[in-house]
């Protein structure tokens, strides 16, 4: 890229400055329009650098974050069909708002040695937390302070329970998640550490610790899960991490972390609670248990990703190279005006 | 002082005696009192009840768009006649209700701000041009008031009937009739100039029965004048004054127009008719149109492009949430599929069982979602950019004029563009193309020929040639020491009295002395300095004049009977002073095209002194005066190359007898009082101007303004054609056409004109409706036959094909009136079209408005209209663009413009480089804007294609009412404003920016929910919310619209480099303030960036991934366009690039050659263009 250093065309300046109020313009590069600049043009040159540039970063970068990717072990276990008695899978939706007991014993198998902190998530699909009704239908100044314990309009319907308002109120703490697991690895219990699983600046700032749930699924429907009335909200942290609603219908929320090693070949019971209705909609649930790298979980997309765009950068540099050399064109070559193109159009 | 003033300027009117014995038009007197012949004036009587009950308007002259009281409704009403701003406003109404997506603040802030800073830039221009009003309604003006004297008062407290009295070399403050002057016989002179932009003085004359003493004047009371309504015609006027019981008609011989100027005359006193808006000129000035360029009248288009985009996606989105909302609960309300949403206890808007309801709501939710696609600022920005860009034109210094003090002025900013677009400019000729001074340059004696200097043709047409600048050496060294208004003469030979020694002395002398006599100027000699300046009918007189003066023939006092001068005798080389007895003034007509004078000189012998026009002179010599006819002729027809205007100058001596007889016949003929009076005059005069002996010829220059020939050479080199519309006579609008290389050698001449001898006598006959017939009949056929005539050109010749400049058209008004009936315009704007240049000549205001309203409208294409007088209003406003010139004295038609520039010449930089700037940054900056409002309205439908379309946006409230006024206008306005090469605006390019911007939205968004899919994102385990994805996505848009700035900008500067980076820097910063606002206000932007996604590599490592795959596509589709298809700009700026390189050495040449660079590229790529408009035609 070259500099193009316009000056001003050497003007009368000085014999005009020496006029009385002369509505002369002043001379500045700015309002001339002759400001430095540079003015980048795509040869040949710039281009092929450009995309090589461009490979040669991405290549790399794919590489690192699929090896990131790779690093990370998970095990994921979808239950929903699975725990429901094979008898009652005629009518999925029918077991589980019935009064059966929905306790269900599954068994995974750990087949790479997973370091602490092990992370335990649920994972629902086609679940869509990002509805429009369902986003809206909470009260931030409720949850903060129980001065705003009245702000409950936007909650409908969930917003009283006889005429009480419902603390938390509206449809997305109502829904709370209520499956639960308990783990235990070759038959000693596995310790789920439920504590530091949400954001701090929720914790602190936006669920309020003087903030107690008050007749929370006390309607005439129950939705999900209770809460303990005598934990603040700020302590009660499987709401506080439902209440940071996904942004996409398939998404998993995390349940706990499990802070010791897990060996290779290690069997994990999980015991599991199966209340979540999430039958009527048709959405999977899954149990994951998964480690992190510094890029977070298991992704290969982000590296597939920059390992395709650095390619076809390569691939159009290659493209270029060869096309430069089987058809060069000279630069300003005047014979590509459209006016010198087509004799008939100009004079 | 008027009583010695009186005597002095005796009888001055006779003169004038041809003009004034004339008998009255024959205007209908008799239609007065009826409809349109209505308005009563009580003179000197304002406050008579009967006045009073008229209430006729004030003198108050009001030019502005909006007053304080309408300000608001009728600004807001033009806000509001742009689509967008009426969707805006729809849905900031909306948004108070439950419909809304977000919240009813982040819709209606935009929108306010928008609105407002338009109204307050409206307000602003608006402002400038109520002080321009404001300083003509508080000019001064002597009144007489109740008890009889003559006060000061403001010009806009003038009533109908006021008298006034008005002095020397002041502006008529409204449209008086004249009562009475301080020549004892009632005449004035005054300068129409505002209004026609004729120069030359025009003699005035009262009724004989108010031409009174001043002091008598203020008794004249219980005049009533019954006259006609306002109306725009300029040369018209019928009334009656009723005046102690008797009957007097009034002709416009005694009305003194608003804006025309007293002159030679010391002072007048009239009585007020039309004020105010009434008069005239103001008449003829049509309100100023509310302009609107073609850019924007498209960018509505595509503004309704946009909004069935809109419309489309909105209505898919609906369906698809018609049909998921239904399927939320069965039939008989017991099942619920989406439990979590209790679809049993919901509002209307997700009522599963009323689902089409429920779904047509959603429509209007989508509607206002989706309304990022419809950019919200993109009005306000333009306003901006084209206020800066006005700026820019207003601080150019190479539009800067020197002399006149004055700046160009853009005087409203929405035209900017559609200066880049001009195919056609209709200009006036004088004081426009001229500097409306006459010099004299050369002349022609005895069949030698004088005069050294070199006129702007000459020079013009060596540089065609390629000859050397330098003329001949001691042209140089012979620059006139003084210079002289008018006189632009050199020549060793004849200059300080050397012409004594020349051979043919005597015949030079006897050249200069019809110079000196031949006339009817009138000296004014200063009474201090004794220097004498003349007032002259025509700049061409008073160049004559002026010339005998400088070389030795001083013209200094005129009586009715005698003309005086100082004279060189040749042979004694004293001054002495000569005294002409006159006897007759044989006056100048455009059917004689000569003028003689009967004089009898001091030897007391008979002289007639004849100057004409060539083809009218030489036929009038006799056998032996025609001795240099040859070298004369030769002379003339160099001169009139040279763009010079010729007369030759002829003598002879009369007989006492002959003369006694002739006068006889003369004066028979001149005291007739028939309709054939004019031309048994010119039959008499005929009769002695004969046997005329040639002295030699004259060549004056109506000196062109600088520059003019260059400018429109390279003007239509980029193929804008150019009309000239002239009030001038034909010859003197050909004379000029070739002068400023409008009509060029070679070029064929179409001349359409009424000057038959069959119409002619028609006309004789009187019969009005037989002149008309006949007159359309050959103006038919005369287009016709120039129709062929080009076609013939184009069918024999292939090169006339491509050169339509081969063709002149030369129309005068007459024939125009015919010219622009209905039945033949389209004729004559087809013959026009196909000529490189057209001249109209004596075409009247309305006319001019007229071929400019014929032109735009015929052609469809851009015209701009360029003027210096009142004359040129009508057609300024009519133009798409109108441009004043404002180095002329009047401010009208600088009042009227959208543009004023000092000097014709400006306007070639003012649109081949801003114009052309202007057009192509707005073009590409509304490309970018619906580019970057694309990719961001399609990132929230993709994603509400994951939120179950229920109208829940991607990005928080606040975020997406900031997108437009922050993270991405500024950037955009550094294009508008700075960007100096770009792209055009065909609908390829504004279609492919489109796609552009919804490919990016695609990659963007799916590869945004594919990295940030389920898994965790930090090391910590956390997952991605709604907040962290949206936060990133949103990152990731404006990361890429302002990349793509950054790359598919041409020129950079630290402004650009700002704004860019500025508005990605804005953003983050956005997002730390904001999300440390409290929760209840920030909602799901609390802490988001700096807890959340900032410490999260991953969400760096996609920004970075979708910022380049994003702008892969379009760096990709230009490098293999400028591969194998390159623009022609593209070109030019790597020449400029391969240049600078090769003469890394002579920096400063090729500085100062930047400017041609870019207007010779402007050239090509405007003719480009236009053959491309043409070839889609």
């Amino acid at each position: 890229m070259s500099s193009n250093m316009a000056s001003s065309s050497a003007g009368s300046g000085d014999s005009s400055a020496a006029r009385k109020n002369s509505k002369r313009p002043k001379y500045s590069k700015f309002t001339q329009q002759e400001l430095p600049a540079c003015k980048p043009i795509l040869t040949p040159g710039w281009v092929i650098s450009t995309f090589l540039i461009v490979s040669v970063i991405f290549i790399p970068l794919g590489v690192i974050s699929l090896f990131a990717s790779q690093d990370v072990v998970e095990i994921v276990d979808r239950y929903d069909n699975d725990c429901i008695p094979a008898p009652a899978r005629t009518n999925k939706v029918a077991f589980i708002q019935g009064a059966a007991p929905k306790s269900c014993n599954r068994t995974l198998t750990v087949t790479k040695r997973m370091k602490q902190p092990i992370y335990v998530y649920y994972q629902l699909e086609n679940f869509y937390q990002n509805h429009r009704r369902y986003v809206k239908s909470r009260s931030d100044s409720q949850l903060r302070s129980p001065k705003f314990e009245n702000q409950i309009s936007a909650c409908k319907p969930e917003d009283d329970a006889g005429g009480k308002p419902i603390v938390p109120c509206g449809l997305i703490a109502w829904s709370l998640f209520n499956d639960t697991y308990t783990l235990s690895r070759n038959n000693t219990p596995l310790a789920v550490n439920k504590k530091g699983i949400a954001w701090k600046s929720d914790k602190e700032h936006k669920f309020g610790n003087k903030v107690f749930p008050k007749n929370f699924q006390k309607g005439n429907l129950t939705g999900g899960a209770t809460l303990n009335p005598d934990i603040p909200l700020s302590e009660q942290e499987d709401l506080i991490v439902w209440m940071r609603t996904a942004a996409l219908p398939t998404f998993r929320k995390l349940y706990g972390k499990i802070e010791t090693d897990l060996e290779n070949g290690d069997t994990i019971q999980v015991t599991l609670q199966n209340n979540y209705n999430t039958y009527s909609f048709s959405g999977k649930k899954k149990l994951v248990l998964s480690t992190t790298s510094w890029l977070g979980g298991k992704n290969d997309f982000l590296g597939i990703a920059y390992l395709t765009v650095g390619g076809i950068c390569f691939f159009l540099a290659l493209a270029f190279t060869i096309m430069y050399l089987v058809k060069p064109r000279r630069l300003g070559d005047p014979s590509y005006l459209s006016w010198n193109r087509n004799p008939g159009g100009g004079r | 002082m008027a009583g010695e003033r009186r005597h002095k300027g005796m009888r001055l009117s006779k003169l004038y005696s041809f003009k004034c014995l004339k008998p009255f038009s024959k205007e209908d007197h008799s239609q007065i009192g009826s409809r349109g012949y209505s308005r009563v004036v009580f003179c000197n009587d304002p406050d008579n009840p009967e006045a009073l009950q008229l209430n006729y308007r004030g003198n108050y002259v009001s030019t502005t768009k909006y007053t304080a009281a309408n300000f608001i409704p009728k600004s807001l009403f033009e806000q509001f006649r742009r689509v967008a701003n009426i969707y805006f406003l729809v849905v900031a109404f909306v948004s108070f209700s439950p419909l809304a997506p977000y919240t009813a603040p982040s819709v209606l802030a935009p929108l306010l701000f928008v609105i407002g800073a338009t109204m307050v830039k409206e307000g602003v221009e608006d402002l400038r041009r109520r002080r321009q009003d404001i300083e003509a309604n508080n000019r001064r003006v002597l009144v007489l008031s109740k008890n009889g004297e003559f006060g000061e008062t403001k010009w806009k407290n003038l009533r109908v009937g006021d008298l006034v009295k008005v002095h020397k070399d002041e502006y008529f403050p409204a449209d008086l009739l004249l009562l009475s002057s301080s020549y004892e016989d009632g005449v004035c002179y005054v300068e129409t100039m505002n209004l026609d932009g004729e120069t030359n003085l025009k003699l005035k004359h009262a009724l004989e029965i108010t031409s009174v003493e001043e002091s008598s004047i203020k008794n004249f009371r219980g005049g009533v004048i019954k006259c006609e309504d306002p109306n725009e015609h300029l040369y018209s006027f019928v009334g009656t004054l009723h005046y102690q019981g008797q009957q007097y008609p009034l002709s416009p011989q005694q009305m003194l127009l608003r804006d025309s100027k007293l002159r030679n005359t010391d002072l007048i006193v009239g009585v007020v008719v039309f004020t105010g808006h009434d008069t005239k000129v103001m008449q003829n000035a049509t309100d100023p149109p509310s302009k609107r360029s073609k850019i924007e009248r498209k960018m509505d288009k595509i503004i309704y492009i946009l909004f069935s985009i809109l419309i489309v996606i909105a209505f898919t989105g609906s369906v698809f949430f018609g049909i998921i909302t239904r399927r939320d609960i069965t039939d008989d309300g017991k099942k619920m599929r989406r439990w979590y949403l209790r679809p049993d206890k919901t509002t209307v808007f997700y009522e599963p069982r009323r689902a089409a309801l429920a779904s047509f709501f959603h429509f209007l939710t989508a509607l206002m979602l989706y309304g990022y696609l419809i950019p919200i600022s993109l009005y306000v920005s333009i306003e901006v950019v084209k206020v800066l860009q006005s700026i820019f034109i207003n601080q150019d210094q190479e539009m800067y004029h020197e002399e006149t003090d004055r700046p160009a002025r853009a005087r409203t900013s929405n035209l900017n563009e559609e200066l880049g677009q001009v195919d056609t400019i209709l200009s006036d000729k004088t004081g426009t193309l001229t500097c409306n001074s006459m010099e004299f340059v050369k002349c022609s004696i005895s069949g030698t020929a004088y005069g050294r200097g070199m006129t702007e043709v000459e020079l013009a047409l060596r540089k065609q040639k390629g000859m050397s600048m330098r003329p001949q050496d001691d042209e140089i060294k012979a620059n006139p020491t003084k210079s002289v208004k008018g006189f632009n003469f050199w020549d060793e030979r004849i200059v300080d009295g050397q012409w004594i020694n020349q051979p043919n002395a005597e015949l030079i002398q006897k050249f200069f002395r019809v110079l000196a006599i031949c006339h009817t100027a009138i000296p004014d000699v200063d009474g201090e300095s004794g220097e004498i300046s003349y007032e002259a009918e025509s700049p061409d007189e008073a160049a004559f004049v002026i010339a005998s003066r400088e070389l030795g023939f001083e013209f200094f006092a005129r009586s009715q009977t005698h003309i005086s001068l100082h004279e060189i005798d040749h042979v004694s080389g004293e001054k002495v002073d000569r005294v002409y007895e006159l006897l007759h003034v044989l006056e100048f007509s455009s059917s004689r095209k000569r003028m003689s004078v009967i004089v009898r000189n001091p030897e007391n012998r008979l002289l007639l002194l004849s100057k004409g026009a060539d083809s009218v002179m030489f036929e009038r010599l006799a056998k032996h005066g025609r001795q240099f006819e040859r070298e004369t002729k030769e002379h003339i027809k160099r001169y009139a190359e040279a763009g010079l205007r010729t007369l030759v100058i002829t003598y002879r001596e009369v007989d006492e007898e002959e003369y006694r007889i002739w006068e006889e016949e003369f004066l028979n003929a001149k005291t007739l009082v028939t309709e054939d009076r004019d031309a048994l005059i010119d039959a008499a005069a005929d009769k002695i101007e004969k046997d005329l002996i040639l002295l030699g010829s004259t060549a004056v220059e109506d000196k062109l303004q600088k520059g003019v020939p260059d400018c429109i050479e390279k003007l239509s080199q980029a193929g804008v054609k150019i009309w000239v519309l002239t009030g001038d006579k034909t010859e003197t609008a050909i004379n000029i056409g070739y002068a400023c290389s409008l009509l060029r050698e070679g070029m064929e001449k179409i001349l359409i004109t009424l000057d038959s001898p069959d119409i002619e006598t028609l006309e004789k006959q009187g019969d009005k409706d037989a002149v008309a017939k006949a007159s359309f009949q050959s103006i038919k056929k005369q287009l016709r036959e120039g129709m062929s005539q080009t076609a013939a050109a184009a069918t024999t010749d292939d090169s006339a094909n491509e050169n339509p400049e081969m063709f002149g058209l030369v129309i005068d008004g007459k024939s125009l009136t015919f010219a622009l009936d209905k039945k033949l315009e389209k004729e004559f704007l087809e013959l026009a079209s196909r000529c490189g240049s057209v001249i109209c000549c004596r075409s009247s205001p309305k006319q001019k408005a007229l071929v400019t309203r014929l032109v735009k409208t015929g052609t469809g294409r851009t015209t701009l209209a360029i003027g210096d007088g009142a004359n040129d209003v009508g057609m300024l406003q009519e133009a798409d663009i109108g441009v004043g010139i404002s180095g002329a004295e009047g401010m009208q038609a600088v009042m009227a413009s959208d543009f004023a520039i000092a000097q014709f010449r400006f306007l070639e930089r003012l649109l081949l480089v801003h114009g052309h700037w202007c057009y192509r940054r707005i073009a590409m900056m509304i490309c970018y804007f619906f580019y970057k409002n694309l990719t961001f309205g399609f990132t929230l439908f993709w994603y509400e294609a994951y939120a179950s379309f229920s109208g829940k946006p991607a990005y928080n409230d606040w975020y997406m009412s900031c997108y437009n006024v922050f993270f991405t206008s500024l950037p955009v306005i550094a294009l508008g404003v700075f960007d100096q090469d770009n792209i055009l605006f065909s609908w390829e390019r504004i279609l492919g920016w489109m796609l552009n911007g919804i490919i990016s939205s695609m990659i963007i968004f799916f590869l945004t929910i594919n990295t940030l899919a389920s898994q965790a994102f930090r090391k910590d385990g956390q997952v991605v919310d709604y907040s962290v994805l949206g936060v990133t996505m949103y990152s990731c848009v404006v990361w890429t619209v302002n990349c793509q700035m950054a790359i598919s900008i041409n020129y950079f500067t630290w402004i650009q480099h700002c704004f860019i980076w500025g508005s990605i820097g804005v953003w983050y910063l956005f997002l730390v303030i904001y999300g440390s606002l409290p929760p209840t206000f920030s909602t799901t932007a609390y802490q988001v960036f700096v807890e959340t996604s900032a410490p999260s590599p991953i969400c760096w490592l996609t920004l970075v991934l979708v910022t380049f795959s994003a702008l892969l596509p379009y760096f990709t589709y230009r490098a293999f366009q400028i591969k194998f298809r390159p623009m022609y700009h593209d070109i030019i700026v790597e020449q400029r690039r391969t240049e600078r390189f090769e003469s890394g050495t002579r920096t400063a040449s090729a500085v100062s050659g930047e400017l041609p660079v870019q207007v010779e590229f402007t050239l090509h790529h405007l003719k480009a263009n236009l053959s491309r408009r043409d070839s889609w035609n």
